[in-house]
């Protein structure tokens, strides 16, 4: 059964209690009625729940999310799924600025694009874009993959770490330490693998794979541009 | 060579720290790098002297009459504000720049005097939150090791704009420092020189930072208070913005706070000195009708005795945070070590290499023979030692005053001993009614 909850009064902390409550919710599946674009939706999840939240939300849904799956029927704010640790954010339209930033865990698929800063210094979520993500994408990125359907604007990846990224379309600008690598056949399935989990019709082979060249990994004279 | 000999005249504008920072870029090609704080002389609590009690005032008894020194932080939104017994907290420092065992001794130290001690740039680990009974979790642009969990565990938590050692600068942790265990809470690859991000990766702004505290307390239930730590450069403006923000607390830290690693020309060259930040802090504070009723004023860089803890609060500040002095209590620059910091090339009041990670003292490493050097319960109970004096220092200067609590310190108990002085802290200069910018 799922239980509605309306936000037309704003009031998003009742609405956040109730998805917090540590003594075991007696519903596992809520539905998020106007939620007019209100900060911090469904924010702290803990629990396996499904909430749908219908209709466009603002900065910070999801945030540090926790086993939760989280479904926008729109469109999201800054932040979205920030720091996610696990469970699965999914927003049909698109997605504003750093969206997924600093995530450690769970999947966040963007039906249509993405803003600028898209998985900025992620930390091991996967972040599947069905559509295109602004510039610097990917910065500073830890670990975890960001996938990219559409095309890529200017400095994806810079000062990239251990993270991967995938692009389907064009990169306009690869960032500082970021380089094209080589599509081997094991990184084609896993890649295919976690379109299919997203739910994204595509196939692995028509992406190109992107990382760390890894000269920025320690101070050195020969890299003073870069500083 | 004594440069005492006659006839050898040394350059001010090319002295011989000059000329070997010159000589040391040539060679290495690579800005310095270093612990510690500013080095270079700056307008400080030393310029202020306190009047005591005379005919127009009286004192109170040491020993018998009480003063006062708990501090409420975080009255304005949370539903359990933090308590502390004593106005001087410990800062936030790294797991990473500092070895475990050293947290875990700061975390002794503070429980055991009934103040709070900070995590840092590197996330929350089980030895300090297990040894600080009052623990505050910051909030910085990398968000390494950052968690719900940990963040539910938190007594408060501090949003780090920036500190006073860089503001505007992000963190640094050299390679040697980056263990498997450093690595593994960061998820970064072990060995790599980190480079923390400076800005906020998910906000921009006061007006966004408003919503970032919404969500903060949206995960933790409004339950704990959200600082908001500044390094001291537009102080005046920034505690503004960070109480239009929602904080509960601001936290403002002056161009003599410590680092654990920074370029020098950061540590040197930015920021303004505490004595300036924390009269303006206040007075933002005041101009909102907050200050010392509703959002409270945490200051430090710098903080040494409880004189200077005095002297703080006098001019505004709730309580004082101290970084660099609790690491020399715990054991840093100590005079017995000064055979090993030779093999260094330095020695004992002049060691600042806290980024290196080779720290004969077992503090500012994580190589495991060195760590093992300090021992926690003992480093603990000399760093609670130390604020139990500056406590009682601070105590003895607010009775003189006439105080029975160190809130009851006010500017009008200060002079100011050079005109530097007395026009940043805004006292007049001693022996006459003068504030300079304050007429004639």
């Amino acid at each position: 059964m799922t239980r509605s909850i309306d936000l037309t009064d704003g009031n998003v902390r009742a609405l956040n209690t109730v998805l917090q409550r540590r003594d075991g919710n007696q519903d596992q599946a809520f539905e998020v009625l106007n939620p007019m674009g209100r900060h911090a939706i469904a924010a702290g999840c803990m629990h396996g729940l499904d909430v749908q939240v219908r209709g466009h939300v603002g900065y910070y849904c999801g945030g540090m999310n926790e086993l939760a799956n989280i479904t926008v029927q729109g469109n999201a704010g800054t932040g979205l799924a920030e720091n996610m640790m696990s469970g699965s954010v999914r927003v049909t339209g698109d997605a504003s600025q750093s969206a997924g930033a600093t995530g450690c865990g769970g999947l966040l698929v963007i039906e249509g694009n993405a803003s600028s800063r898209c998985g900025i210094s992620m930390k091991g979520i996967d972040i599947v874009v069905q559509g295109s993500v602004g510039h610097n994408s990917a910065f500073m990125a830890q670990a975890g993959r960001l996938v990219i359907c559409g095309d890529a604007d200017d400095g994806l990846g810079d000062s990239i770490y251990e993270a991967q990224i995938y692009v389907r379309g064009t990169a306009h600008g690869l960032g500082v330490d970021c380089v094209e690598k080589k599509m081997t056949a094991a990184h084609v399935a896993d890649l295919q693998a976690l379109l299919d989990q997203a739910g994204v019709s595509a196939k692995a082979g028509d992406f190109r794979r992107y990382g760390s060249a890894r000269t920025l990994y320690n101070f050195k004279i020969d890299n003073v541009g870069a500083y | 060579m004594s440069n005492d000999q006659p006839g050898l005249r040394e350059s001010y504008l090319f002295d011989r720290n000059t000329i070997a920072e010159i000589h040391r870029a040539a060679d290495q090609g690579i800005y310095k790098i270093r612990g510690f704080g500013a080095k270079r002389s700056l307008p400080h609590f030393d310029d202020l002297v306190f009047l005591g009690a005379s005919m127009s005032r009286y004192p109170l008894e040491g020993y018998r009459e009480a003063c006062g020194t708990n501090v409420v932080l975080g009255s304005r939104y949370a539903e359990k504000p933090l308590e502390i017994d004593i106005p001087i907290t410990v800062a936030g420092m790294s797991f990473g720049s500092l070895s475990a065992n050293a947290k875990e001794a700061l975390g002794r130290g503070a429980s055991a005097v009934g103040t709070s001690t900070t995590t840092g740039d590197g996330g929350m680990t089980k030895e300090e939150r297990g040894h600080s009974s009052k623990l505050v979790y910051q909030y910085l642009p990398s968000r390494y090791g950052m968690n719900p969990t940990d963040l539910r565990q938190a007594d408060a938590i501090e949003i780090v704009v920036g500190q006073g050692a860089k503001p505007g600068g992000g963190g640094m942790l050299l390679g040697h420092k980056i263990s498997d265990r450093v690595a593994a809470m960061r998820a970064l690859p072990a060995g790599i020189d980190q480079r923390s991000a400076c800005r906020h990766p998910d906000w921009t702004g006061p007006d966004d930072l408003a919503i970032k505290i919404q969500e903060l307390r949206e995960i933790t239930g409004w339950q704990v208070p959200i600082y908001v730590k500044v390094g001291a450069t537009r102080t005046y403006y920034d505690t503004m913005l960070s109480v239009k923000a929602g904080a509960d607390v601001i936290v403002v830290d002056g161009m003599q706070g410590g680092t654990a690693a920074t370029q020098e020309t950061f540590i040197e060259n930015v920021g303004i000195p505490t004595l300036a930040a924390v009269r303006m802090a206040a007075e933002a504070l005041q101009e909102l009708g907050m200050h010392r009723t509703g959002v409270q004023l945490i200051v430090s860089g710098g903080i040494r005795s409880g004189a200077d803890v005095a002297k703080a609060i006098a001019l505004g500040a709730d309580a004082v945070s101290i970084g660099t002095a609790a690491l020399i209590a715990l054991g840093d620059n100590r005079p017995g070590l000064a055979e090993e910091y030779a093999k260094l090339g330095t020695a004992p009041g002049f060691y600042e290499d806290w980024q290196a990670g080779n720290d004969p003292a077992g503090i500012t490493t994580q190589t495991p023979e060195l760590m093992a050097r300090l021992d926690p319960v003992k480093a603990g109970q000399r760093l609670a030692n130390y604020l139990r004096v500056l406590t009682m220092e601070a105590q003895t200067l607010a009775r003189a005053c006439g105080k029975s609590h160190v809130h009851n310190l006010e500017p009008e108990d200060l002079n100011a001993l050079t005109v530097e002085a007395a026009a940043m802290a805004k006292v007049p200069l001693a022996g006459t009614n003068w504030i300079p910018g304050q007429g004639y």
